[in-house]
Formats: C-alpha cells, sequence, structure tokens
C-alpha cells in the first residue's frame, strides 16, 4: 500500500472516530430524553465496556486464544472484586499470562 | 472533616488515573510493536495514536491493513468498533459540554474506554469531571508515548511473552466493576450482552458483534415499576436519588 493510501486511511478513521466521539453529546442537546432513558444510556455504556473486556479477554480477530491470556484476566478481575489496587490488578494479569506461557501454556 | 474526606477521594481519583494511564501505556508499547512488527512503517502507528486515540479500533485497523484488507474495508471496521463513543458521548454529556469551546473540542478527543469508566464510576459533577479529564490526558501521554517506544523497538519486542496481551482486558474489568457492582440490573444486562457477543463474534465481524452484546440492555428490566396512568415523572425523579 503507498503512504498516501495509509495516510488518507488513517486521517479518514481519525476524522469519523471524532464525529463519533461528538454524536453523543450533539444528541443530548437536541432531544430531551426522560431520565428512565438516561438510565439505559449508562447501562449501554457499562454493557459495552464489559463485552469488549470479554471479546478482548478471549478472542483474537474471533478465533478463541490459549488459556493464558484469560486465565490472567480472571486473576486481574479477581483481584479487583477483592478491591486490589489498580497497579497489581495488571501487572498481576501480566504476570499470570507471562508466567503461564513460560510453562508452555499458550 | 469533609474537606479532608474530598481531598483523600481526590488522591484516589488521581492515583486510579495515574494506574490507568500507565496501563495503557504498556499497552501502546504492545501495539507499536505489534503494528510495525507486521510490517506497517513506523509512522503509521504513531500517527494513529495522536489521531485516533482508539485501542481497540487501532488494534484492529492496523490488523487488516497489514492482513491486506482493501484502505476502505479497514476503515469502516474500525469506525464499527468505535461506534460505541457514541453512547459513552450521551452518558457523560454534561462533561463534555462543560467549559469553553476548546475544552469541549479537547474533551471529545479524549472519549475512550478508561476514561468513560473513570468517570462513570464516580457519582457527577466536579468529580467526575475530574476523574475524566485526569483519566483521559493521563492516557494520551502515555498512550502516544508507549506507542512510540513500541513502534521503534518493533520486532526486537515479543509482548506475547511478556503478558501484555492479558493487561488491556483486566485494566478495563477493574476499571468498569465499580458500576457493575453498583446496580444488579446493569450486572444482568452486561453478563447478558457478554454471552451475546462472544457467540456472534465466531461469525461476525468484530466491531458487529461488540456491538450486538448491547441486545444484553433487554436483560435491564425497569427499576421501578411505573404507576398505572401516571406520567412516570415521579419514577424518573426517585430515580435521582442514591
Amino acid at each position: 500500500m503507498t503512504p498516501l493510501a495509509l495516510l488518507v486511511t488513517v486521517l479518514c478513521v481519525a476524522a469519523g472516530t471524532y464525529a463519533l466521539r461528538s454524536a453523543g453529546p450533539w444528541v443530548r442537546r437536541r432531544v430531551a430524553l426522560p431520565a428512565s432513558f438516561a438510565r439505559l444510556v449508562t447501562a449501554s455504556a457499562v454493557v459495552l465496556l464489559l463485552v469488549l473486556v470479554v471479546t478482548a479477554g478471549l478472542l483474537d480477530a474471533g478465533t478463541p486464544v490459549g488459556p493464558a491470556r484469560p486465565a490472567g484476566v480472571l486473576v486481574g478481575g479477581l483481584l479487583a472484586w477483592r478491591r486490589a489496587p489498580l497497579l497489581l490488578v495488571v501487572l498481576a494479569a501480566a504476570a499470570t499470562a507471562a508466567l503461564l506461557r513460560l510453562l508452555g501454556v499458550p | 472533616m469533609r474537606s479532608a474526606r474530598r481531598t483523600e477521594a481526590t488522591a484516589a481519583v488521581l492515583r486510579d488515573a495515574a494506574v490507568a494511564a500507565c496501563a495503557g501505556g504498556v499497552v501502546g508499547v504492545a501495539f507499536g510493536a505489534v503494528a510495525v512488527a507486521g510490517g506497517l512503517p513506523a509512522w503509521v502507528p504513531v500517527l494513529m495514536s495522536v489521531a485516533v486515540f482508539a485501542g481497540s479500533a487501532q488494534l484492529l485497523l492496523a490488523g487488516l491493513l497489514v492482513s491486506g484488507a482493501a484502505p476502505a474495508v479497514a476503515a469502516a471496521a474500525a469506525l464499527v468498533v468505535n461506534l460505541r463513543h457514541v453512547p459513552y458521548g450521551m452518558a457523560l454529556a454534561d462533561v463534555l459540554d462543560h467549559g469553553s469551546l476548546p475544552r469541549r473540542l479537547l474533551a471529545r478527543h479524549l472519549l475512550v474506554d478508561e476514561s468513560t469508566a473513570l468517570a462513570l464510576a464516580q457519582p457527577g459533577g466536579a468529580p467526575r469531571r475530574l476523574a475524566y479529564w485526569a483519566a483521559g490526558l493521563g492516557l494520551f501521554v502515555t498512550w502516544n508515548l508507549g506507542v512510540l517506544t513500541g513502534s521503534l523497538a518493533g520486532r526486537g519486542l515479543d509482548t506475547t511473552a511478556l503478558g501484555l496481551d492479558a493487561a488491556l482486558p483486566a485494566l478495563l474489568l477493574a476499571l468498569v466493576l465499580p458500576s457493575l457492582r453498583a446496580d444488579p440490573a446493569v450486572r444482568r444486562a452486561a453478563a447478558a450482552g457478554a454471552v451475546v457477543a462472544l457467540a456472534l463474534s465466531l461469525v461476525a465481524p468484530a466491531g458487529t458483534a461488540v456491538l450486538a452484546g448491547l441486545l444484553g440492555l433487554l436483560a435491564l428490566g425497569r427499576r421501578t415499576s411505573p404507576s398505572p396512568g401516571g406520567t412516570g415523572s415521579r419514577a424518573c425523579a426517585a430515580q435521582d436519588q442514591p
């Protein structure tokens, strides 16, 4: 691919992403929404975040990954549930996955 | 006493934002290294990170470009993944529309998973804005430095051996936990959404499957049953109580 095509692709995605980021508050300014809808919108953000956790934790481009990554995420999740510090959560997740791979688990 | 408690809460928010930023930086290193190792010139991941500033869309875009997908297809897929920023922006409209015009324009660019999750964990008003800006700005700096480092290190870095691929999902999970803990109905909806998205992602493109997770909202239900014949305004007002 030519550098120009790469540049145009990246800039298009950047512009599109900025537009999507601006769309939320734009809609909220123009349309009066009932409070129950506000709750739905907040819930949908939380749902999408958890969906992202699960898909990024278990899949690579639609195919399941080996057990090392989910195990790492699980350890991090358990620590977070016990209200461990965020840094510990992230480090423990990475360390668990790294350790398992060192032992030959994919 | 009250101000001491507030200072403590502020410190906790800043600490969480700092950790999220550090973890994001680590993921950025991984992204830069993966993109360059896949054959992209180093300026592509670096420019992408400044201009797009959305981790999972960048990973998808770089992956598709490396695998030889048509640029238009790759761009469309990345934008589908970023559609989730619309509900994020709606949920955080009060934060994004606060202050001067330059401030609002910049705030929109900092709307990412981490800043959304950290901000939603705050009750609203000033604490929510603080969480949003601290996470967003911190992450913007570390993410771009991380990607720059990873792009320069390139092939010399084995990110899977270091377990870095587990860091981002774990970070997001920890950030979204307070919101899940606060409301059983949201928890139910999120779990249902995750199951739907997982099942679909085996057959549908990544972005579509993630959005299909919104079907989980059907499990949300109503917190307060509306009174028959009423306008529902009382039920709405009741929801604003903690």
